[in-house]
This record gives structure tokens, sequence and C-alpha cells, in this order.
């Protein structure tokens, strides 16, 4: 019998403790895939945030490291001026990327750093009970936001992929969703891509998911599916935000000494 | 071996190439900029990795990704920069990471200012960060000893896969010396556990998380084992001057710049025969408790001299442990103490009635 389906070598034979509807399951399988396709298992170094996405070291059967609260860009900036073979991605969640870590993340693509970044956009703190991320949309209601988010109050929200695409450093930025098979496809293309260019030395690639938290959001899966759709997609366009060709991108690298 | 006119700084910075640190990443603080200077020049000419980081966050969060991978990196910043860094520094002592930080200490608290001081002792030794954990802690007090102490710092935060910390000052890293710079070649140590790609094997994981299924008492566990790399460190790891305390009767004890400043004060008090030696703690921790408590069996007094509040002197009360009088003398916010004032503190605790309490510092 000829098998066409099986678990990625790169992830362990664990089932996922995440919750029901959750994307993140999709997301780690993506990324699983990815490796074993590019066959860079390897050399590949995870490198996991703080929130829900924290047990990914428990997932992927790679070298993995749980670090600091939205610290990962600048450990994968260690990592990958130290070990330049190694294939290094960060795997983020909207707090940690978008809040906490702001700082790090804007200047690892400034840098142009050659490291892969995953951000998981589910537009609130799922790990602590959802509560506002910087993510949440306007009038959502979270933990925090109860009467829903009041931009007045609670600022507006940040579209990464839109402020990132100003720098001069990275290569490569879409946004993706994992809502529909198609976009599941597209999502896989994207983070393939994304892997591709750091083993080509391009560049620093960016990708984020919209992603869906039913429990948090207090929604089935199906009706997550429609936020997502409905509401997260109008004020997160899907789309490619930055892809600058490989000429220029070898150029970045070479100025960076890492080709 | 000739020696070279250098500022600590920068020998430090050498020092630290010539024990193999390649991979160093800062951000600009004064009184420490020297470092990273250097490092920006030195590092390319050898294939090594500086870094100006965005923050300090970033700057200890890139030597924890280097130290992952298994290189010897260093961040170098003073107070208000290290304080930053203390999250790091507790995920790096619990992810059980080597690495070498450098607090070139200034006046606090809060900005404070760039002049010289001791007031991050207890931050340093104390575990500055969250949880229960400690760096091992060098206090130099001259260019030579940081030289040595840098080489040593590197060898020793991979021994036993801990952050070591270099607790300097602004007076030790802008003073220039002429030192021995080491021809060494630098230890290679294996790391098993670094993160080098899973080729050929299952991944590894570098972590301080510990709440996995079935992980009921992995931390309580975890702590255990640290506590008995510290223990280790506290019995083969304590480095101490003495001077002049075998027949001494009143013992000060001091760390670098107050340490340099307290032995010309204690030399002149023997010239007037008072009967002064000085307990110098190389290592803040471990602390030299055992030596402090044996002669504390011996001296009459004893006197702790700080350029801060009195922190070490909290220390050196519970190594005298009641034997003794300790008496402190120190001034706090980045002044730099006087050799005259220590020995007023040695007349006056030599003859006072209350001496702990007469000095609060210059009026």
């Amino acid at each position: 019998m000829h098998k066409v389906f099986s678990r990625p070598s790169s992830l362990k034979d664990k089932p996922f403790r995440y919750c029901p509807g959750c994307s993140h399951g999709v997301l780690h399988r993506i990324v699983g895939e990815t490796i074993d396709l590019l066959g860079v298992r390897d050399r590949a170094i995870g490198i996991a945030p703080v929130g829900c996405a924290v047990f990914a070291y428990d997932y992927f059967n790679i070298d993995m490291i749980e670090v600091p609260h939205g610290r990962p860009p600048a450990i994968a900036t260690g990592m990958k001026r130290s070990r330049p073979e190694a294939i290094v991605f960060s795997y983020q969640g909207d707090g940690d990327l978008a809040a906490i870590g702001t700082a790090e993340i804007v200047h690892a693509a400034a840098r142009g750093e050659n490291i892969t970044v995953i951000f998981v956009n589910n537009g609130n703190y799922g790990m602590t009970g959802g509560q506002m991320a910087p993510t949440t949309l306007p009038g959502q209601k979270t933990t925090t936001t109860p009467g829903g988010r009041d931009v007045r109050l609670a600022g507006n929200p940040l579209r990464m992929c839109e402020m990132l695409a100003t720098l001069d450093g990275p290569v490569y930025i879409e946004r993706v969703s994992v809502d529909s098979p198609r976009n599941v496809q597209n999502a896989t293309k994207a983070i393939q891509r994304a892997f591709k260019n750091q083993i080509e030395g391009r560049g620093f690639s960016f990708v984020e998911a919209l992603s869906m938290c039913p429990t948090d959001w207090g929604l089935t899966p199906k009706q997550a599916l429609e936020w997502v759709r409905n509401s997260m997609m109008k004020y997160y366009p899907l789309g490619v935000y930055k892809d600058i060709g490989s000429a220029q991108g070898v150029k970045g690298q070479e100025r960076m000494g890492q080709v | 071996m000739p020696k070279v006119l250098i500022t600590g700084n920068e020998a430090l910075a050498e020092a630290a190439v010539r024990a193999g640190c390649r991979r160093y990443f800062g951000y600009p603080i004064t009184p420490q900029n020297e470092i990273p200077e250097f490092m920006a020049r030195r590092l390319p000419e050898i294939g090594g990795t500086f870094i100006q980081a965005e923050s300090e966050l970033a700057a200890i969060n890139m030597v924890y990704g280097a130290a992952a991978v298994g290189e010897r990196a260093m961040t170098s910043s003073s107070s208000p920069g290290i304080s930053l860094m203390q999250e790091a520094l507790s995920f790096m002592a619990a992810s059980e990471l080597p690495a070498v930080i450098v607090n070139m200490q200034r006046g606090g608290p809060g900005l404070g200012n760039i002049s010289p001081s001791q007031a991050d002792y207890f931050q340093a030794v104390k575990g500055g960060g969250h949880g229960d954990y400690k760096l091992l802690v060098y206090a130099p007090s001259t260019i030579q000893e940081i030289v040595d102490l840098t080489v040593l710092a590197f060898d020793k935060a991979d021994e036993y896969r801990n952050p070591v910390m270099i607790l300097g000052d602004g007076v030790l890293g802008q003073m220039m010396e002429p030192v021995e710079l080491p021809d060494i070649t630098p230890k290679t140590v294996d790391k098993p556990w670094a993160l080098t790609g899973a080729k050929g094997r299952p991944g590894k994981v570098i972590r301080s998380l510990f709440m996995l299924p079935g992980e009921d008492g992995a931390l309580e566990r975890q702590n255990y084992k640290m506590k008995a790399k510290y223990d280790r460190m506290c019995e083969h790891e304590v480095l101490c001057e003495m001077v002049q305390t075998d027949d001494a009767e009143i013992v000060l004890v001091a760390f670098g710049t107050s340490a340099r400043i307290a032995k010309t004060a204690v030399h002149l008090a023997r010239v007037e025969g008072i009967k002064a030696g000085l307990i110098r703690p190389i290592t803040l921790f471990p602390f030299p408790e055992k030596i402090i408590a044996e002669i504390a069996g011996r001296a009459e007094r004893f006197l702790v001299v700080e350029m801060n509040l009195g922190q070490m002197v909290e220390d050196v009360r519970l190594a005298v442990n009641g034997k003794a009088p300790v008496a402190f003398y120190g001034r706090p916010g980045g002044a730099v103490l006087a050799v005259d004032d220590i020995l007023s503190a040695i007349h006056n605790c030599v003859h006072g009635k209350e001496p702990e309490k007469i000095y609060t510092g210059s009026e």
C-alpha cells in the first residue's frame, strides 16, 4: 500500500494540547512539513515564545529553545550570527511579538537578520485567558476590554506586516490565514518561501498568520472562522507586503558578510 | 612578557578575546563604552561578531542565543543597563547557559550619575532577577586582576553552565595600569547540551519552563539541581585576599576599588601602631564566609568599607555571627572614599563606643 499522508519527522508523535479550533496545530504542521521538505531538520533551531505556543518545544522534533517574553528575534540574532549554517526561526504570538517584543522584531527586521519569523495573530492573549492584545480589533470584547476595545482609551491595533514593510531590512513579508483549505495551501507556500529565503541567504522573512482562538473569543470554531473572514481580514488584509527579488536579497546578505 | 598601559575596560575586552570570546552584544552606557568600542574594532578582525543592540534587553538575549548554540559570549553594561538584563539572567541561570556579564557600576539609584559606585552588590550576589538562582560574581581591584578574572570567568561559566558576572566600577573601567596580557589557548569545552541542529538524533530543548503533563515536581528538582551547583561553587570557587590579618585586632573588609583604598588605610594604621588587617573578597558569590568566621574568632572588631550605604556588611555580619562588633563606613551616590576618612573610621572604631553608628558618610 502506498502511504500518502504521515506525520512530518520534524514533529514529535505527540497529540497537540491546544484548544479545539486553535490554529497552532495547523501552523505547527506546516512548519514541520516545510522543514522536512527543504531537508533542513538537521540544522533547524526553533524559538518558542511566551504564550500558548511556548509548548512548541514539546511538539517539534528539532532543536528548540524557550526564551523570555518578546525576545525571540534577539535570541535568533545571537544564534544566527554565531552559527550562520543553522536555520533559525522564531514562532511568536501577537502579545510576544507586537506588544512586549516590538523593539526586538523591528530591529531584527531593520538589521535584515537572515532569519524566519512566524507570527501568529489571534487578536488576544490566549494563554492568560483572553486579555486584550496589540492586535485586538476596535470594539472587540476581551477580558480587559469588557465593553469592547475603545481605541480612545486602549489605543489602536498594530498592523505588523504593514509596519515592517516600511523598513529596508526585510526581504519578504506576507500575511496569510489558515481558515480554509485554499488559504492553508497559500500559508504553506508562504512559510516555505520564508524558510527558503533563509536557506539561500536572502535575509529577513516574516509570515503573519491570522489565527483562531474560539475558546477565548467565546465562539464556536465555526463562528470563529467567520470572525477571521469577516472581521480580522478586513482590518488585516491578506497578501504580500514585501518581496524583493533574490538579486537584491543576496546583496543585502553580502552587506552583512553572511554569504 | 612586556606590560602594556591600558584602561580597565579595554584590558577586559582584550582578555575576553584571548579567552575565546567571539560574540559580543552590547548597548552604550557610561562608564563602560570603551568595551563595546574596542569589540567593534577587534572582533571583526578575527571573524567574531559585534552587534550594537537596540537595548540592554536585546543585548543580553543575543548573548543568550549565542550561548545556547555553544559560543563563548559576553555583554557589558553599567548599573541601569544591568537592571534591564535581570530577566534574561534569571532565564539563563534557570536554563543553565554560560555567559560573562560585566557591570562597571555607576552611582544610583535611578539614572544616578556616572561616578564609580558599589551599590549593585545586592543585585549581583543575591540573584538580581526573579526566582532562586545565583551568579558567580568576581570583584577585581586592579586592571591586572580584571584581565585574569575575565579569562577565569569564561572558564567557570562553561564549567558550571551558569552566567558569571564581573563586578567592576567606573574607577576600574576608566583607570589605566600596566598589565600583562596572557598569551593563552582558550579552553575548549565539550557542550553536548548546545543546540546545533538535530542531525541524526532527536531534537534537544533548552528551557526554563517546567509544567508539561507528568512533570509534577520537576521545577523543584531543577532548583535543587541548581542549588547543588551553587554549593559546589561555595566549596571550590571562593577567592579572597588577606592582608595582615594574622595578628589584626581590627579587620577591614572591602572589595574592588574600596579595597584598594582600604589597603592604604590599613598600612597607615599599622604605621601608627594599630593592628589593622584587611579581608578582600575576590568572589562576592561565593562569599568567603568561612574565612571571615574563622578570623572573627580572634579579631576584636570588624570595619566594612563600601561605596554604598551598606550592602556587603550584611553578609559580613552573618559570617561574623555576633562574635565581634561589625562597623560600617561607606559613601553612596558615586562618592569615592578617601584614605583619611577610612583611617578616621579605624580610629573611631578602635576608641569609639558605638562605632557602627558613627560613620554615615561625609557631611
